[in-house]
């Protein structure tokens, strides 16, 4: 390292800190913002110190949630740098490694948007890429734009690099395609599998000739075992797949977790199909940095989960139950897990349109809502854009006085825990920058400590 | 009375919630007595001239929007012929487009449209995306507001004399810098703005729902009776209130 860059991670290390005295947010993205502005080749160095290089997990849904599986397996293997605040774009990058002068290797989440350029600047050891689904085409573009994007890096990516892709999201496992080092994953049961695919299906059509997939079955959104009856251009053979999946309510799901290097039984403690999928993910980058099947088996189930994701928050003796829910796709397996686990009789749902949370709205019309309205005693629809959710929901079938509109997100909570009864739960289905909200009015509460002060994992 | 709802490749084209224009337009049949009949025409499906009373056809991602787009081109004559009887029509993003003359791409090419309205789209470098605000005349004398979100890289230029929907007031609009946003030609409406676009703008889908029974009847639209509205008006306040703070602008 260089005296110029040990000037500035200095200079940027004392901005993290003063933003952090002056409680402004953690300062979590603050001192990377300045060091990637005054000079983004810093990042570069500060990854090639790492002793065991660097890990990269992509995805357009849970990648925060596998990024803190993959950091509870490796974290007593080695010292991390690990992003686990969520800030994801290279300035967070920056900040993260900035801020863990002594760690051996990079686990990093990356937005997807952010992931060509990291990758060619941190050259990982091992990149996982989850899926991809529509999301914030305001923020992102169209999928096909960033698979294009994703493939051009990996074209760049040294051959020694493990790919991890989802063997089951075709446009992603396609990106492996020819790739010696690489591991795909699926979920191999089919009573698991849905009988259709959901309305807001992406990637309907086979990507090589346009015609529509046959799904042998659809396990999340698009996800699943697929072949074109057209060029026969199907999903990849499983390295490491998750069978026999039992789902136990809101709480847990166990599986056997089946690698090349044999098979063992997990019981993940989270529900839902889609966490399956992350811990498959978590398992299969573990397995690319050379990690033992029964150390990952116990950092699986020794899991607590991410922050707002499936988080359950006491709030004098009742209980508020957390789900971000933040694109079609992923709010549409939160319904699914509550369905199969019970539905409160009372959520809150509350949708911003800041630029984190997507400024377009439009998104909340793909989410089928309808099970939870058919089941709700009462929605309170919150948010900067609560009428707008308002509307869908009664456009989704809920009697008008089933719903309550209360933008102030703090009213509409308190309003919520004041409809349940002591001992109660009651869903919370915030936007991104709800959440963040939602957690410094539990933080306010002394209910939670703030995110980037929990311990990691 | 049945409203007859021809849906266009409902499969290929739903990027921008498209349901939600249906739902709204459905629901607010049914709370005056009537019902829609939605029927979805798909790659190789028949078009009847006159068939339906209201066609409608969102927008894709530019890979379903190519797989649509020759069997678009070639129903162009049809749609034309229904739209010229009477049959009222809304399309949105890109289905706009592809109603258009055609799309010419940054390399050159040229993608052949339906030919319904007067207007050709090209590629842009930059997006146009945001919040957007139009002030609308279908009627003369009654101005009303429509408040959406845009998001297309394609510019599209209408013809000398083409009558736009609305008037930009906040947003992009057509192509950044003419100040009229949409197309208009007889009872069929086309759009950039997405959101979707029915929910906030209700009187706008009581206008597409006079002129489709207005088809559907033989006679001239009537009024509807006037529905309490209080939800869609606090959420077209808020959407008007973001277009005027972000809609998109150079």
């Amino acid at each position: 390292m260089g005296a110029r860059l040990t000037l500035e991670t200095t200079a940027a290390r004392l901005v993290g800190r003063l933003s952090r005295a002056a409680g402004r947010g953690g300062g979590t993205t603050l001192p990377g913002k300045l060091l990637w502005k005054v000079d983004p080749d810093a990042i570069d160095a500060l990854a090639a110190r790492l002793r065991f290089g660097s890990a990269l997990i992509s995805a357009t849904n849970g990648k925060t949630t596998t990024s803190a599986m993959t950091a509870r397996i490796l974290a007593g293997r080695y010292r991390l740098a690990w992003n686990h605040s969520g800030a994801n774009l290279a300035s967070g990058v920056a900040s993260t490694l900035l801020a863990a002068p002594d760690a051996e290797l990079g686990l990093l989440e990356v937005d997807e948007g952010a992931l060509p350029e990291v990758m060619r600047r941190v050259q990982p050891r091992a990149v996982s890429l989850g899926n991809l689904f529509r999301d914030q085409l305001d923020r992102y573009g169209e999928l096909e734009l960033i698979a294009e994007r994703w493939r051009d890096a990996i074209a760049r990516l040294d051959e020694r690099a493990t790919l991890v892709v989802n063997a089951d999201d075709p446009l992603v496992a396609d990106l492996a395609h020819g790739r010696s080092r690489a591991l795909r994953f699926g979920l191999d049961d089919l009573r698991q599998a849905r009988s259709s695919l959901q309305h807001a299906a992406d990637s309907k059509y086979c990507i090589r000739c346009g015609r529509p997939y046959r799904y042998e079955g659809a396990y999340v959104g698009h996800l699943g075992d697929y072949r074109c009856a057209g060029c026969g251009h199907a999903r990849p053979q499983l390295d490491v797949a998750a069978r026999n999946i039992e789902l136990e309510g809101l709480d847990a799901s166990a599986f056997d977790l089946v690698a090349p290097e044999g098979t063992t039984r997990v019981r993940l403690p989270l529900p839902g199909l889609y966490n399956v999928y992350n811990a498959l993910a978590a398992c299969s980058l573990s397995l690319a940095l050379g990690t033992p099947l029964a150390d990952i088996r116990v950092g699986l189930e020794s899991f607590s989960p991410a922050f707002g994701r499936f988080e359950r928050i006491e709030a004098g003796g009742r209980r508020m139950l957390i789900l971000l829910i933040k694109n079609p796709a992923g709010a549409n397996e939160a319904i699914r897990t509550l369905e199969h686990g019970g539905v409160p009789p009372v959520l809150v749902i509350a949708l911003n349109d800041a630029i984190a949370d997507g400024q377009d709205v439009s998104w909340i019309w793909d989410v089928d809502l309808e099970p939870l309205l058919a089941r709700a005693e009462r929605v309170i629809a919150s948010g900067d854009r609560a009428a707008e959710l308002a509307l869908r929901c009664t456009y989704g079938g809920l009697p008008r006085d089933a719903l309550e509109v209360v933008p102030s997100l703090e009213a509409a909570l308190d309003r919520g825990l004041e409809l349940i009864p002591p001992g109660g739960e009651l869903a919370v289905l915030p936007t991104y920058t709800a959440m963040l909200r939602l957690r410094a009015i539990a933080a306010g509460r002394g209910l939670v400590r703030p995110y980037w002060e929990r311990a990691e994992a | 009375m049945r409203i007859s709802v021809g849906h266009l490749y409902p499969d290929y084209l739903n990027i921008y919630a498209d349901r939600g224009n249906i739902a709204v337009l459905a629901r607010r049949a049914a709370l005056r007595g009537h019902e829609l009949g939605v029927e979805a025409i798909g790659i190789g499906d028949p078009l009847e001239p006159g068939a339906h009373d209201l066609l409608y056809i969102g927008g894709g991602q530019d890979h379903e929007q190519a797989l649509i787009a020759p069997d678009l081109a070639a129903k162009g004559g049809v749609v034309k012929e229904a739209v010229g009887g009477g049959t009222a029509l809304l399309a949105v993003c890109g289905g706009y487009q592809l109603l258009g003359r055609g799309y010419r791409g940054r390399d050159g090419s040229f993608m052949p449209g339906a030919g319904l309205f007067p207007h050709e789209t090209i590629a842009g470098e930059r997006r146009m995306i945001g919040d957007v605000l139009l002030e609308c005349e279908l009627e003369p004398g009654e101005k009303h507001t429509v408040a959406g979100f845009e998001n297309h890289a394609g510019r599209t230029r209408l013809d000398r004399g083409a009558v736009p929907l609305g008037r930009v007031i906040a947003g992009f609009g057509n192509d950044g810098e003419s100040g009229y946003e949409g197309c208009r030609v007889g009872r069929a409406l086309g759009t950039y703005l997405h959101g979707p676009l029915l929910p906030r703008n209700p009187w706008l889908a009581d206008w597409l729902l006079r002129q489709a029974l207005a088809h559907a009847t033989g006679r001239e639209p009537t009024t509807l009776e006037p529905l309490a509205d209080d939800l869609e008006r606090l959420a077209h306040t808020v959407s008007a209130e973001r277009a005027m703070e972000r809609g998109g602008r150079w």
